[in-house]
């Protein structure tokens, strides 16, 4: 029996390696996800330098100035301070790139593992665990961020941990629905009956078998997180002017699209373009994992 | 009982005072009473209330109705939030506070059914304006007494099918959150000067939303209109957007209790780095009028002092004084505010133009409304946002906030010889002008000491639709939905809010 | 089946007495109480206002009389809209917000679905591209910034319908129930995509179509309930969201809905009515929640044989 269980697992990890290397060379077939990857990767390098290559300062105002359109001195044109637009966007970028991948990250980490177990698991651990996602769905979202800007003031690593918070609840739903269906697939049923440890099936065979959704759920998950940010620093927690980030941008653009368009529809695009990539790449990663469809 | 701006108009449509003021003028004129006298001291009014003056289910208005009326607005069971509004009339405080218990003993007397007696503590040059501000209404007891104890405020008297007023127009319906409709009221005393059939009122929290309602013809009149669309509508012809000077001031409250604070040459170089003229007109698109102290100029004929302008040299000059010439040393300021775009456009300004001319850093931190309250209460804080709308036109609103120990101060400032001249000479004073020179003097005192950073006084900006008449702007903002009326030409009847 | 939907009835309660609880305790623990105002009060009238709302007992005391009225279906007195109950605000706002998100959720379903499947049925050509891309731009898409651009073309620039309101001028339900449902059909659009490749490629449906039957019989017959799970799953969850997400639109299109009344009691801290919708909310999550976890089951033969036994 333990000998058994030893050579499957080799195999596995053996199938694994193979696995990641093969959609590797999938995806760099893909041509739509390695523009996704090379945009990203631009502009998390234009992100990390901003502060060395921005054309202007993003505090620095000149209020005679105001809201102009794109001009040759300021090609996105300037916000109603009289600042840089695409300054602003650049550093727009760099809080809400942090605030989207480090939450999503979050979310992601604690809704896969929650749901996978709860999934799993079943019986009255999946019920204990989703009733207590039940609980964090009805609890009134804005008091708690008012309480916690409030006991611990403006903090970013706060800021992610409370988005993370409530993302990862769909997450959990999603994973566990997944995990659930997958449980009673032929294979699985063979692997449990070969032993497998459950920590292993699960990390080897269900979140594998589940990462479509979960990728696609994901990249929408990101987005949603960078607008959050917005929200939550209308309620005290977010970041601070003169500070910004994209969706603070939108949201101001928002307020006098009909007057100032181009403060709209430029950081609108920052974020668009970003979202476009992130799902071209999450497709292609989809595409390229999925071991049954690369038989076809 | 309600509060706030928008909730007043209707309040205001339904319900009359004994005196209301004249849109045009903001003189008083007869409401309720159809006259009034005032003795010789000042310190008794007695108004004659007039006999057609009905309530909505026909009942006759009488003097009773007041006392019993005021009874209930100054029992400390109520709650009243305004109840200071009768805090003039003799004894209404003492009662209000629970010191005495016996409301004969307050200066409110029914001498007949048509005659009623007020005595006041002193002479109170305003307290016929006081009359038009919906705290001081008659409301009818058997309505409210069917319902439950006078001072009950869960109760459903204010329901459209159970409410008797007594003003122009009667609650028709009140859907939360939709809409509330009032229509003309037929015992109404002055109902033939009553041009509108009707007017509806709309809940909006939004300016945009209710900008674009009015542009497609939805309302009427708008309660404001967001600092973008300004310029475009200033450019129309046959604009309808109108802006006038408006009883409030917007500024900074300084925390004088804790350093860099405490030190008035920081707070007065703080105040004299502020360009309020370009923030006025470049952020805040002309809507407003900078203002270097903190009662609004021409209130009732008073003009504040100005002690000082736009002064960078001087400014860093002070700065140096008090220990960190050009920024140097300097300990980091935080300055508060509560969530909303226009607060936040004023901040962001003022935050540079102290980094460009003392080079300090200042830090922003916008906090939810209620936090943000909570903050200003309890002082904690350096810098707070804060804006006053005077309550009645005289400087006394504005000049009393800053009263040692006063609920509204908050700020720490307190002297001795303010508090003297507001509260003994002033209201000692013979004539006007005396009165006015004392509080000159006050105010002057108060901006030596740069308690506050006054930023703009107010103005009210409306939208307002062609066909509308009857409807002045005035220094505080009053609608009096009597004088309105709608031309000919123009179908839809309704106004919006 | 009908056991599971008991046991998780059952199981709602100690949930919903959870939410109470904290909800309860989280509410008086944020700054500033329901009668602070930019005017503060004086100290005996803000003692009075307490007194008349009971604020002024211990908290203790406060909660359990509190739930005990909660057991007679009393919630209470609304802080902020004198002379209001908290059972009369929710049902009027409730009827206007459950309409508008029926609708968000029509158009979501049948908006969503359609391209997600075309999509996955000719992955990587224009059929996928195509409607993935409208997908894309409807998630970047906020609320706060379709709700205005759907006004200004379709209310003002065209003038073709109303830019506000709900039920009071013909026409005014359907700006608001595009904006809602369209950032649900960009998800349920990207999610039935996954779902549906998934299943298009398992063994069973490679069978069925090397059988030769027709693409729609594949389609309708073999593929859409299995495909279909991770939206199913999403539903829950979304409609909770549905409905606590429609503050922004109702806001925009000043729509009476519960949303509104939701924040505005949370900024107001109208205690009652932060509770007492908290609860009425917790409950529709639940049974939403189970809702979709029973439709999962039905879709799932094995998992249907699970419950079923």
């Amino acid at each position: 029996m333990t000998s058994q269980q030893t050579i499957v697992d080799i195999s596995q990890a053996e199938q694994g390696t193979s696995l990641w290397h093969d959609a590797w060379l999938r995806l760099r077939r893909n041509r739509l996800a390695v523009l996704g990857l090379v945009v990203l990767v631009l502009f998390t390098a234009i992100a990390l330098l901003t502060p060395w290559i921005a054309p202007y300062s993003y505090q620095a105002q000149n209020l005679e100035l105001g809201a102009s359109p794109p001009s040759a001195a300021h090609w996105l044109g300037t916000d109603i301070f009289g600042r840089d637009l695409l300054t602003q966007i650049m550093y727009g970028g760099r809080i809400s790139l942090a605030v989207g991948f480090v939450a999503t990250s979050v979310a992601l980490l604690i809704g896969v593992t929650w749901g996978a177990i709860a999934g799993y698991v079943g019986g009255r651990t999946d019920a204990v665990m989703m009733r207590l996602v039940d609980i964090l769905y009805a609890l009134p979202f804005m008091i708690f961020i008012v309480l916690l800007s409030v006991v611990f003031g403006r903090n970013m690593l706060l800021l992610f941990l409370a988005i993370g918070a409530v993302e990862w609840l769909t997450m959990a739903r999603i994973m566990r629905g997944q995990v659930q269906s997958l449980r009673q697939q032929e294979f699985v049923e063979a692997a449990i009956s070969l032993g497998l440890s459950p920590a292993t099936l699960i990390r080897r065979h269900l979140v594998p078998n589940a990462l479509g959704p979960i990728i696609v759920y994901t990249t929408l998950t990101i987005p949603n997180v960078m607008l959050l940010e917005a929200f939550l620093s209308f309620l005290g927690l977010g970041i601070q002017p003169p500070q910004t980030s994209w969706g603070l941008l939108i949201s101001y653009g928002a307020e006098t699209m009909e007057e100032y368009p181009w403060l709209l529809i430029f950081p609108g695009l920052a974020l668009a373009i970003t979202l476009f990539s992130l799902n071209f790449l999450g497709d292609g990663l989809r595409d390229a994992l999925d071991v049954r469809g690369a038989k076809d | 009982m309600v509060t706030g701006i928008p909730e007043n108009h209707i309040v205001r449509a339904i319900f009359e005072g004994l005196a209301v003021k004249n849109p045009y003028t903001l003189e008083p004129e007869p409401g309720v009473a159809e006259s009034w006298d005032i003795s010789e001291d000042g310190r008794i009014v007695t108004f004659h209330i007039n006999p057609e003056a009905k309530w909505s289910n026909g009942d006759p208005m009488s003097a009773h109705d007041y006392v019993w009326s005021w009874q209930r607005l100054l029992s400390p069971a109520m709650g009243a939030e305004y109840n200071y509004m009768l805090f003039p009339v003799k004894n209404a405080k003492a009662f209000a506070t629970g010191e005495i218990t016996d409301f004969d003993q307050v200066g409110v007397k029914a001498l007949d059914d048509l005659t009623l007696q007020v005595t006041l503590n002193e002479r109170t040059p305003y307290f016929i304006q006081l009359m038009d501000h919906y705290s001081t209404f008659a409301v009818h007891r058997p309505t409210i007494e069917k319902f439950g104890k006078a001072t009950d405020r869960y109760t459903p008297w204010t329901r459209v099918e159970n409410i008797v007023s007594n003003g122009a127009f009667r609650l028709k319906t009140w859907a939360l959150n939709r809409r509330i409709e009032v229509e003309k009221s037929d015992t109404y005393w002055d109902r033939d000067n009553v041009k509108l059939n009707g007017v509806v009122f709309y809940p909006t929290e939004n300016v945009v939303s209710e900008e674009r309602m009015f542009r497609v013809g939805q309302l009427h009149y708008t309660n404001s209109i967001p600092l973008g669309k300004i310029p475009l509508y200033r450019e129309m012809e046959n604009s309808p957007y109108v802006q006038a000077p408006y009883l409030g001031t917007y500024f900074f409250l300084l925390n004088t209790t804790r350093p860099p604070l405490d030190d008035v040459r920081v707070r007065k170089a703080l105040s004299m780095a502020v360009d309020r003229e370009t923030l006025n007109k470049t952020v805040l698109k002309g809507s407003n009028v900078p203002a270097y102290s903190i009662t609004p100029p021409d209130t009732l004929g008073y003009y504040p002092p100005q002690l000082f302008g736009y002064d960078v040299a001087r400014a860093r000059e002070l700065l140096a004084e008090a220990g960190y010439p050009d920024g140097q040393g300097w300990p980091g300021l935080e300055l508060t505010y509560n969530t909303s775009e226009d607060h936040r456009k004023i901040a962001v300004a003022l935050q540079q133009m102290w980094k460009d001319a003392l080079n300090i850093e200042v830090t922003l931190t916008n906090q939810e409304w209620k936090v943000y309250l909570d903050s200003v209460t309890q002082m904690n804080f350096q810098i707070a946002r804060r804006g006053w709308i005077g309550d009645y036109v005289d400087p006394n609103n504005f000049l009393d906030l800053y009263l040692t120990g006063g609920g509204n101060n908050n700020t720490g400032f307190s002297d001795a010889r303010y508090d003297d001249m507001i509260l003994h000479q002033a209201p000692q004073a013979a004539t006007r002008e005396e009165r006015f020179d004392i509080f000159y003097r006050a105010e002057t005192l108060l901006m030596e000491q740069m308690p506050i950073i006054p930023i703009y006084t107010y103005t009210s900006k409306h939208l307002i639709h062609p066909s509308v008449n009857g409807l002045p702007p005035n220094l505080m903002d009053s609608l009096n939905l009597k004088y309105v009326w709608l031309d000919r030409n123009w179908q839809p009847e309704q106004a919006g809010d | 089946m009908w056991r599971f939907i008991g046991i998780r009835l059952l199981q709602a309660i100690p949930v919903i007495l959870v939410v109470i609880t904290v909800t309860f305790f989280l509410v008086r623990m944020a700054p500033g109480g329901p009668f602070d105002s930019e005017k503060p009060v004086t100290r005996e009238v803000k003692a009075a206002l307490e007194a008349q709302y009971k604020l002024d007992l211990p908290l203790y005391q406060q909660y359990f009389s509190y739930l005990g009225d909660l057991a007679h279906g009393d919630l209470g007195p609304s802080f902020k809209y004198s002379g209001r109950s908290v059972n009369e605000l929710i049902a009027a706002g409730f009827p206007v917000t459950a309409e508008l998100g029926l609708y968000a959720l029509l158009v979501a379903l049948g908006i969503g679905c359609l391209a997600g499947i075309a999509a996955a049925l000719r992955p990587n050509t224009p059929q996928d591209y195509i409607p993935m891309s409208a997908a894309m731009i409807g998630i970047c898409m906020p609320s706060f910034l379709l709700g205005p651009l759907l006004v200004l073309v379709f209310g003002i620039y065209l003038d073709w319908l109303p830019v506000s309101g709900w039920g009071d001028i013909p026409g005014d339900k359907i700006l608001p129930s595009l904006t809602l449902g369209s950032a649900y059909a960009a998800y349920i659009a990207r999610l039935s995509r996954a779902g549906m490749l998934e299943v298009l490629n398992q063994d069973y449906i490679r069978t069925a179509r090397a059988k030769g039957l027709p693409q729609w019989q594949v389609v309708l017959k073999h593929s859409l309930r299995g495909g279909m799970i991770p939206v199913v799953a999403f539903l829950g969850p979304a409609f909770a969201g549905l409905l606590a997400g429609s503050f922004v639109v109702e806001t925009i299109f000043q729509i009476p809905g519960l949303g509104r009344f939701y924040v505005q009691a949370a900024f107001n801290r109208d205690y009652t009515m932060i509770l007492g919708t908290t609860v009425f909310l917790s409950v529709l999550i639940v049974l939403f929640n189970l809702l979709s976890d029973i439709l999962a089951a039905w879709m799932n033969p094995r998992l249907r044989a699970q419950y079923g036994k």
